[in-house]
């Protein structure tokens, strides 16, 4: 839950004739919006999204080829300041006002969860996309730990997560808002307060689940004049209890499994734990190719059972050249847990490949699954271009259903290494001993020794042979 | 080589040899036991130095305070145990859900191969409980473990305590690199073996346990906790695990770090270190914990739940709370901070620990051998072996064969050997078989037969292993009067010699194998063995050769190793104890190869032994 993403850089270009809208959108916008949700275990999360959209006079023509369809994954990135500072410098405020003063470096690396991303992506202007905008959507992601953060307190305003409050909107901006979760978790009563009382609230169905939001829009001039600034307040009238927290229908964990540095093997739990319904996921494996994967022994067993995937596209690694490629359509049983395991070799690298910190361990990216989840209650359709920005990152047009991506854990394997820390004593040694010792061994080994007699009788005995060996007589 | 390829000099060179076997056998002899003994001396052995950097400079100041709540925790945790008569499960996971940790629960079962009496238990099942502590915006490759091995009886509690108020200082801290796992794991070793080999999804020693549902990564290092007190008056530190696998010296170094830093009085193997290591007293004091260490290394059995660790590649070591009569005591505060700071800094590493030495001893805590001044020792004791004697003995057969010829043979060089001179191989065939088949028996029958030899006789099944194991090993003795009928010999004399060239070349090589995995037992065994290995020939006085190969026996070094054992731990056993204990340590021995997986039970009885044997078929050649 707590896992950091790494600095995910989902770029997805070139989208074809059906792209995500088809109406006319505004040019040179700016939205930005700020979404807090309180979760029940106390700790709060806080979601910023940031849509900036210009014109293009790149002209698209045909539909996406898939061979210029790149994916690329990093998997050991400590996300820091160094990764916030440009990823800042991006929006057209920058840390100035609007949403983004709340963008403290030092607040927001002191929590639990720290999620970055950039997507850009072309959006059609009109409905045969002959010309196209561009949309860069930036999201920040953080979690606030009431035990680390919070320091056991569970009551939460925004001064106390940014040490910041809001004053205005960023002046380019066409919408500027902060949506507050307040879902009753409950049925009977409300269990949270949010202070100042919001004048609108938002309802739809988010990720299968209906929710409720607080809306507080900076461009309504009665919500900063009031006070000069805004600091929105969540407090708990019943503190949640200390309780396992609700489980998502769709879960994933992955792990290497097994000892020693010849074998292993790479096992991924895909949980589904909807009561009654089955779906299918998509999963996406990159495996470096010095694990050399045995494709033979992959198996994905459910409840007992074998799986067998409905597809599978398999891209055999090139050594120092490309990773493995494993795509698989996987359905999960309803209440189920799948097990999907393949298993590996480490392989030897050249003295010269190994990372400089070779004893830490080599990564292996995480397993990417896409699925269209079905959701509890069903959705009304919506126009996207209208919804808040939170919900519209992966719209679906099927009410039943949402769309969810999930990334597994990177793995930490290691592989066999020898002992970088005296190779030369080693080799030396190694050389000396093979030189000296084997080869006499072995030449004692091989050879046969015969006592030479000494010649004695000189010529005439010589001679004597000679006669003899012509006649056939056996030598004196 | 020049020496080697002249026959003539070869042939002076090889009557130098045979002429000096004996004083040579007898000097490479006494310098290994020399050498093993001037390991303990200054030169030989180094001070220990943290050779990890990112351990070493990086000083941290320890705050944690708990030491009341650490108290109050034991105290709940012993009342819920005594109230429910086992690991109070529902207890732990609701304290460490409190503290803010993620809680999973494992449930195990195990049917022993028979009842461990020891510990009192067959049909062992329990649960297995542990909490993570997700480190901030970290992705979970790593993680570190903290365990307290909870057994049957009420002890460790104060280690339970300890381990959650821990957590709850752990979980307010913001600059954890790696998770941090919390395992309380029940029945002691079992439940930390059934618990590692989930999380690794292996199953290596027939455990049926519930799968894991939450996992932190590769585990970089652990530490098990023992403590029964509230207060200690010093800390024992355990390394010396499964088969004999010791974790890397820098984590005992750490620990000694903190040991220093907080001023704890700290003991390896129970001895204090000596302070002077220029006279006699500190060296010999030294001797003392080497030997102990070398007799607890060589048992091969976990010393501590940290030992299974091992097996994983997961550097680990036992802290033991020791609680006796000195004056000056420490609370739950100060081991508290030693593990706060441990923790810290294991913290801190980029890498596995691999920095320093993996094959070590130690004399003393702060003291060490690494393994290339040590390993001579168990070389001289193998050139007795496997130079001098099977040189000898090749040498003599060579010299046979010659002797043979020169009377019947023509003079000169040209004249092939008769194929009837060749050494007989097909003669050693039987002895060999027989004395494998009585390996074999030895490792199946006393647990395959249990039930059986409860049927007709009066014992348990854990007695009746035991017996069996003594009957079987004993029945061995009898067998040379069986194999020299099936022998069927031209030679007397070159019969046995080759039988005991191709003995004791199979000794040298299983005591080389074992002395480079664990030097420990390959030198215990060297030591005792060699001797009457070397000595015994069907001639001479051959009831004082029966009598000392009959001490130097596997089994009786066992019996003789638990005799020292006690001596140097200075609670010296009697005649009738000691036979129990022996006894005690069979099944345990059995137990534990089937359990945990240790080695040294096959190891005797399927390579040991028979190779003794054949010495014993040696000696009675006829």
């Amino acid at each position: 839950m707590a896992a950091a993403m790494p600095l995910a850089l989902l770029v997805l270009l070139l989208l074809g004739r059906k792209g995500w809208c088809l109406a006319e959108p505004p040019r040179d916008s700016l939205r930005e919006e700020l979404v807090i949700t309180p979760l029940p275990s106390g700790d709060v999360a806080a979601t910023f999204q940031f849509r900036t959209r210009w014109d293009s006079e790149l002209q698209r023509e045909g539909d996406t080829d898939h061979y210029f369809l790149r994916y690329a994954v990093l998997p050991r990135e400590v996300v820091c300041t160094e990764n916030l500072t440009p990823w800042k410098k991006l929006l057209p405020c920058s840390s100035k006002a609007g949403l983004s003063v709340l963008l403290k470096a030092d607040r927001l690396f002191h929590t639990s969860y720290h999620s970055q991303a950039v997507h850009i992506r072309p959006v059609c202007r009109n409905a045969r996309c002959t010309s196209i905008s561009w949309e860069l959507r930036q999201t920040l992601s953080v979690v606030f730990d009431a035990f680390i953060t919070g320091q056991g307190k569970k009551d939460w305003s925004l001064f106390r997560m940014f040490s910041r409050t809001l004053t205005e909107p960023c002046p380019l901006a066409s919408e500027s808002r902060v949506y507050v979760d307040i879902t009753n978790y409950n049925q009977d009563n409300e269990t949270l307060e949010v202070n100042p009382p919001p004048t609108t609230t938002y309802q739809d169905v988010i990720l299968g689940t209906r929710k409720i939001y607080a809306i507080y829009d900076l461009f309504d001039t009665a919500m900063i004049n009031n006070s000069r600034n805004l600091n929105i307040q969540l407090k708990w009238k019943r503190p949640p209890e200390n309780e396992a927290p609700p489980v998502p229908f769709l879960h994933a964990q992955r792990y290497v499994s097994g000892y020693g540095l010849q074998k292993g093997e790479l096992s991924t739990l895909l949980y589904n734990t909807h009561p009654y319904r089955a779906f299918p996921v998509l999963l996406l494996d990159t495996v470096p190719w010095y694990l050399r994967l045995y494709v033979h022994t992959l198996t994905i067993t459910s409840k007992g059972k074998e799986n067998k995937p409905s597809y599978i596209h398999y891209q055999p690694a090139q050594d120092r050249l490309q990773p493995h490629l494993l795509e698989m359509l996987i359905q999960l049983p309803a209440n189920s847990v799948t097990k999907v395991s393949i298993q590996f070799e480490r392989a030897l690298l050249k003295w010269t490949e190994y990372t400089p910190d070779p004893n830490h361990g080599f990564y292996v990216s995480p397993s990417v699954l896409s699925a269209l989840v079905p959701s509890v209650v069903a959705a009304k359709p919506v126009d996207w271009e209208e919804s808040p920005l939170f919900n519209s990152l992966f719209p679906v047009s099927d009410g039943s259903n949402y769309f969810v991506r999930l990334y597994t854990e990177p793995l930490l394997v290691n592989l066999p290494t020898p002992d970088f820390s005296m190779p030369y004593n080693v080799i030396c040694l190694t050389c000396t001993v093979v030189a000296v010792c084997y080869g006499s061994f072995y030449n004692l080994l091989t050879r046969t020794f015969h006592i030479e007699e000494p010649r004695t009788g000189g010529l005439a005995k010589r001679l004597a042979n000679l006669i003899r060996r012509a006649r056939g007589v056996p030598p004196l | 080589m020049g020496l080697l390829s002249d026959p003539v000099r070869r042939r002076a060179l090889a009557r130098l040899v045979l002429r000096l076997n004996a004083p040579l056998c007898v000097l490479s002899y006494v310098a290994g036991i020399a050498w093993f003994l001037a390991l303990v001396f200054p030169p030989l052995t180094q001070r220990t130095y943290m050779s990890e950097n990112a351990m070493g400079s990086t000083m941290v100041e320890e705050q944690f305070a708990g030491g009341d709540r650490a108290r109050a925790f034991a105290r709940d945790f012993a009342a819920h145990r005594k109230k429910s008569g086992a690991l109070p499960v529902a207890w732990l996971e609701r304290t460490m859900r409190s503290v803010g940790l993620e809680v999973y629960t494992q449930s195990f079962s195990r049917k022993l191969p028979f009842p461990d009496e020891t510990h009192e238990r067959y049909m062992v099942s329990g649960t297995n409980v542990y909490g993570i502590l997700r480190a901030p915006r970290a992705a979970s490759t790593e993680s570190l473990v903290l365990t307290v091995p909870c057994g049957s009886d009420s002890t460790n509690s104060q280690a339970v305590g300890l381990l959650l108020a821990l957590a709850a200082h752990f979980r307010g801290q913001i600059y954890w690199a790696k998770d941090i796992i919390f395992l309380v794991t029940e029945h002691d070793l079992l439940g930390t073996e059934a618990w590692l080999e989930a999380y690794h999804d292996v199953n290596v020693t027939g455990m049926q346990s519930s799968p894991l549902q939450g996992r932190a990564g590769a585990i970089q290092a652990a530490v098990a906790l023992e403590l029964s007190s509230d207060v200690v008056t010093s800390l024992d530190v355990a390394v010396e695990g499964l088969n004999g696998q010791l974790p890397n010296l820098d984590l005992l170094n750490l620990f000694q770090t903190f040991c220093q830093k907080g001023g704890l009085l700290c003991t390896l193997q129970g001895k204090l270190q000596p302070q002077d290591w220029t006279s006699l007293d500190g060296p010999l004091q030294g001797l003392q914990t080497l030997l102990l260490m070398v007799l607890r290394q060589a048992s091969g059995r976990p010393h501590g739940s940290h030992g299974l660790f091992l097996r994983y590649r997961v550097e680990a070591l036992t802290l033991r709370g020791i609680n006796s009569f000195r004056q000056y005591k420490y609370d739950l505060v100060a081991v508290g901070k030693a593990l706060e700071g441990m923790f810290r800094k294991l913290n801190h590493l980029l890498e596995r620990l691999h920095q320093s030495f993996f094959l070590y001893l130690l004399p003393a805590l702060s003291r060490f051998v690494s393994i290339g001044l040590y390993m001579p020792a168990a070389g001289f004791l193998l050139l007795v072996l496997g130079l001098k004697y099977a040189l000898e003995l090749w040498m003599q057969l060579h010299e046979a064969e010659v002797g043979l010829e020169e009377p019947g043979g023509a003079p000169g060089p040209s004249v092939p050997l008769p194929p009837s001179q060749g050494v007989g191989l097909a003669s050693l065939v039987a002895p060999l078989l027989i004395s494998q088949a009585m390996g074999l028996a030895l490792y199946v029958l006393p647990v395959l037969g249990q039930h059986v030899a409860t049927q007709h006789f009066p014992v348990a099944e854990a007695e009746a292993v035991v017996l069996t194991l003594l009957a079987i090993y004993a029945a061995g003795l009898a067998l040379p009067h069986n194999t020299h009928r099936v022998v069927s010999t031209q030679a007397p004399d070159r019969g046995w010699m080759a039988l005991k060239l191709v003995a004791l070349i199979y000794l040298a090589l299983q005591l080389g194998c074992i002395a480079l995995t664990n030097f420990s037992l390959g030198f215990l065994l060297a030591t005792t063995m060699v001797p009457a290995a070397a000595l015994a020939k069907p001639h001479g006085p051959r009831t004082l050769y029966a009598a000392l190969l009959v001490l130097t026996s596997p089994a009786a070094t066992l019996l003789g190793s638990l005799f020292l054992w006690r001596e140097l731990q200075e609670a010296p056993l009697s005649l009738a104890e000691g036979w129990q204990l022996f006894l005690a340590a069979l099944a345990q021995g059995v137990l534990e190869h089937h359990t945990y997986g240790a080695l040294l039970f096959p190891l005797l009885s399927l390579g040991l032994y028979p190779c003794w044997l054949l010495f014993w078929n040696v000696l009675f050649w006829k």
